[in-house]
């Protein structure tokens, strides 16, 4: 088997792709909500940003974990520092979703609010994927990392469950066969997969 | 003293469209309507921020009709918020879909058929449709099963009025409905997954005393204009205290029956949707509450109103066609 040369570049070119990753899901998140609010969006806007923001957060998170085995078979360990950044992202857009759920869906009917999380199991499921990747997000500080020591990584693998639950959220809350979650799932599925020693160790 | 009480369906003089709103957009349809119709589309056709290459795509044309004009009780949802969002699974899942990939669809020429339990099978043509019997506009309220809802000015005639010019034999229990098979112009019905997993032909139904009842309509156009494709044309029906399911699209075929027919959404998911889907706040659907409901009145998120679900959408006067039935178990 050919051995690859590991890849390295100049420390500014990682920094640069973190500041696109940054300025892309920061815009277009903004700009999307701004259309919402001022009445761009085509059809029912509220309906618009629910499915923009949770299957953008889907997207961001899918992204985030090819980011390790795209820079393990490349070589290219540089490459890791924008895990984070995307990662943020994805919990920033389920955070939105949340946000628009409460405030244009239901528009703060806190009882109702409240009864759904509870009683609908696709809503439930999808909270508590979003309460994992919002403990992500608060810990996601270096400052954080550093004390939180060994814990950290341990939380952080939780990732995969918020994944899942994230998936089974999206199919759920579908009415018909459709192909697109679909496909999801596969990719999803595969990314697991790719990662099956790992995730077996979490539950040893 | 002559006191007047008004049908639980008419909404109160607060909710009702400013006369001057309303005349004006009556005076803007005119004048348009000399131009065109389709430029008053074109103008209004919107793009999601993610259509960055929309093209000049042809835009299907309507024309403007002559009815007897109804009364608005409730504010209009702005009508191109209504010609684009719609659930029309023949044209593909998502709500934008129809509005996208039916602007080709060819409604002339078309053939709906009255047949089965009747002394006088009728066929109409597409002419027909707007000439068979007088048209009338009727203002309703649609709720969608999805917990969202909108107030439409429909152009149609009673589907009563057509069902008694066919005779219905004593025999006939139930009306059953179905929608075009065309996969060539549907991509919905050409494959499994753009179409949502759904049996195509789209088959919906009524018992007969509730197609026979005056509220239940068979559109043929909205907003004072022919029937736009994303919305059902040539020809739909309009069932306005049931859910919006139930008011199948594009009909080619209306048949008397004794038994009670299959109905598309009850094959896919028997326990999410049954045959009568009469909007009841009381009976939640099992995936979310249907004691509230988001009247979407225009474009931005701000126009979105709450408000409580009411029982058959309001239309109260159906209420003695459901007498002695339990409807938590028969939703």
């Amino acid at each position: 088997m050919l051995t690859k040369k590991p890849i390295r570049v100049a420390p500014r070119w990682i920094t640069l792709l973190r500041a696109i990753i940054h300025a892309t899901s920061f815009l277009w998140l903004s700009y999307v909500l701004f259309l919402g609010l001022t009445g761009g969006l085509a059809g029912d806007p509220v309906q618009y940003l629910l499915d923009f923001t949770g299957i953008g957060s889907i997207n961001l998170m899918l992204l985030s974990l090819c980011v390790s085995p795209v820079s393990q078979y490349f070589k290219f360990a540089q490459l890791v520092r924008v895990r984070k950044t995307l990662g943020v992202y994805s919990a920033i857009y389920a955070l939105a979703h949340l946000c628009v759920f409460i405030a244009f869906e239901l528009q703060f009917e806190w009882l109702l609010i409240v009864s759904e999380i509870i009683e609908r199991p696709y809503i439930t499921v999808g909270f508590l994927g979003l309460l994992i990747l919002t403990s992500l997000l608060v810990t996601s500080f270096e400052k954080v990392k550093q004390k939180m020591g060994r814990t950290w990584g341990k939380l952080h693998q939780w990732v995969y469950v918020a994944l899942v639950l994230g998936l089974v959220h999206y199919l759920w809350s579908i009415k018909a066969n459709e192909l697109q979650p679909i496909v999801y799932i596969v990719f999803g599925i595969v990314l697991l997969l790719q990662r099956r020693e790992k995730i077996k160790s979490i539950f040893k | 003293m002559l006191i007047k009480s008004p049908s639980s369906s008419h909404e109160t003089e607060s909710h009702v469209t400013d006369e001057a709103v309303f005349n004006d957009r009556r005076s803007i349809l005119k004048k348009l309507g000399f131009v065109g119709a389709s430029a008053l589309l074109s103008s209004h056709a919107q793009a999601g921020p993610l259509d960055w290459f929309s093209s000049d795509k042809p835009v299907f044309e309507q024309r403007p009709l002559d009815f007897i004009k109804g009364k608005a009780d409730d504010a209009l949802t702005p009508e191109d918020m209504a010609t684009s969002y719609n659930n029309f699974y023949e044209f593909g899942t998502s709500k934008s879909d129809p509005k996208e990939h039916a602007q080709e669809f060819k409604v002339d020429p078309w053939t709906l058929t009255i047949d089965g339990l009747v002394e006088k099978p009728i066929t109409l043509d597409y002419d027909d449709l707007f000439k068979k019997l007088t048209l009338e506009e009727r203002i309703y309220r649609l709720r969608c099963v999805e917990a969202w809802s909108m107030v439409i000015p429909w152009v149609g005639f009673e589907l009563g009025k057509l069902l008694a010019l066919a005779k219905p034999l004593s025999s006939a229990k139930y009306v059953a409905f179905s929608t075009i098979h065309d996969p060539e112009q549907m991509r919905g019905q050409r494959s499994r997954f753009v179409g949502g997993g759904v049996d195509y032909p789209y088959v919906e139904g009524l018992r007969l005393d509730e197609a026979m009842h005056p509220l239940s309509l068979l559109g043929v156009g909205m907003y004072g204009k022919t029937m736009p494709p994303q919305n059902g044309a040539p020809v739909r029906l309009v069932s306005p205290w049931k859910y919006g399911f139930k008011s199948i699209k594009s009909i080619v075929s209306i048949r008397l029956v004794d038994k009670m027919p299959p109905t598309s959404w009850n094959i896919l998911i028997p326990s999410e949707y049954g045959f009568y889907a009469n909007v009841n706040p009381k009976v939640d659907h099992p995936r979310w509450s249907q004691a509230r409901e988001r009247r979407i009145m225009g474009s931005s998120v701000f126009d979105q109103k709450r408000i409580d679900t009411k029982m058959f959408n309001g239309y109260s006067e159906v209420a003695s066609l459901y007498d002695k039935m339990d409807l938590q178990k028969f939703y």
